[in-house]
């Protein structure tokens, strides 16, 4: 039986790939202590900035937002309400989650709903367009990224935060590796620092494996929607850390170095020449003022633009 | 050496069940049950359970998924 290192008490979770075994009250207060240190090592963001924290209602933004609330940080939530149902009310059911979550503990929470917003759900949108057909990932994605950049600057908000955890990012690496997306490697990053009217991106948990953040939550009593996006069944990520997984189980510590490893050879310039690229002069969209790679309407407002535009007069 | 608990343990993973024999641990259940146990939290009454711990006959040990999918 494994004991706490701590404590010597009987060990509720043992984490192979740092050897350490933990009881509840140390592992709470290792997560939390861990949270700090990344934080303060990667200089994501002091307790004078102003933080928004993405919440979908799942365990990682939930255990992220309760955590920097715990460390004393100024963060507010925004939850963005997608309009998906898949027969299981997922977007309703989500926003009860973090509207409770943020009640409980006092917090302020933005909320932003899809469909009352722009006349349309995520899954609508992904029908009308060419975007993901069928799958509306690409779209949601699209969607979220537009509205957390605008929120964010509308509100003042110096950084945002996102509840991406280590093997988020590592099935991510994974997948542009085997496809050598190199424009993606190199804007691959656990802080993103401001530029050009984009908000700084920072992953607090991105040193924390998956596992980790669902222990904590659960230890924490954190409720949160355990039912995944139901377009998310069969999505390529899963298929990644699962594979990563297998990989992990025979020799503990893989997923860590695999992705410190390429934050390492990024710092050394591995991707320079391609970073540089990537990070080309960014445009204000003509339509909403938000940064864009090329000039004219943003992809964003090329989206809903359709929608929200009134019909052309014909001319006389 | 000593014996092993005879009988049966079960695991819940969402709507699936699997019957594993007691007397070994939690981790090898879950690889027994070809499950992968770094993609799972074990629970007993939701209490977060250690890996190393030997099944009895009769115990259900509900899992928890960990991992969530999509890009965004």
């Amino acid at each position: 039986m494994k004991r706490c290192r701590k404590c010597g008490e009987r060990a509720v979770i043992y984490m192979r790939q740092h050897r350490l075994a933990l009881c509840k009250e140390h592992y709470l207060e290792w997560f939390v202590e861990q949270t700090a240190r990344t934080i303060r090592k990667y200089r994501m963001f002091t307790k004078h900035d102003r933080v928004l924290v993405a919440v979908s209602g799942g365990k990682d933004s939930l255990a992220l937002w309760d955590v920097l609330w715990r460390l004393g940080y100024q963060a507010d939530g925004l939850y963005i309400g997608l309009g998906i149902d898949g027969g299981i009310a997922y977007s309703d059911r989500s926003q009860e989650v973090v509207e409770a979550f943020a009640q409980e503990r006092g917090l302020h929470l933005i909320v932003e709903d899809v469909p009352t917003l722009y006349g349309e759900s995520i899954p609508e949108m992904a029908r009308r367009t060419h975007r993901g057909r069928g799958k509306p990932c690409s779209v949601c994605g699209l969607v979220k990224r537009h509205i957390m950049n605008r929120v964010a600057r509308d509100h003042g908000y110096t950084v945002l935060a996102t509840g991406h955890n280590l093997d988020d990012e590592a099935a991510v690496l994974f997948a542009n590796v085997m496809t050598w997306q190199v424009g993606y490697l190199a804007r691959q990053d656990p802080v993103l620092p401001a530029r050009d009217g984009l908000v700084k991106k920072v992953k607090p948990f991105f040193r924390f494996y998956e596992r980790e953040t669902a222990a904590y939550a659960l230890l924490r009593g954190i409720a949160y929607i355990y039912d995944e996006c139901p377009f998310a069944q069969g999505a390529k990520s899963i298929y990644f850390k699962e594979v990563l997984n297998r990989l992990e189980e025979e020799r503990p510590g893989t997923k860590l170095q695999f992705f410190l490893g390429f934050l390492k050879a990024k710092k050394q310039g591995a991707f320079a020449a391609i970073q540089e690229q990537a990070e080309g002069e960014l445009h204000a969209c003509e339509v909403c003022g938000q940064p864009t790679t090329a000039p004219g309407r943003c992809a964003f407002c090329r989206l809903v633009t359709p929608l929200t535009s009134p019909t052309p007069t014909p001319s006389p | 050496m000593k014996d092993k608990a005879r009988g049966t343990a079960t695991l819940i993973l969402r709507d699936q069940t699997f019957t594993v024999p007691a007397g070994i641990t939690v981790r090898e259940a879950i690889r027994h049950a070809g499950l992968v146990p770094e993609s799972v939290l074990p629970t007993r009454e939701g209490e977060l359970i250690p890996e190393d711990e030997r099944l009895q006959d009769g115990d259900v040990i509900r899992l928890v998924a960990v991992i969530s999918g999509g890009w965004a």
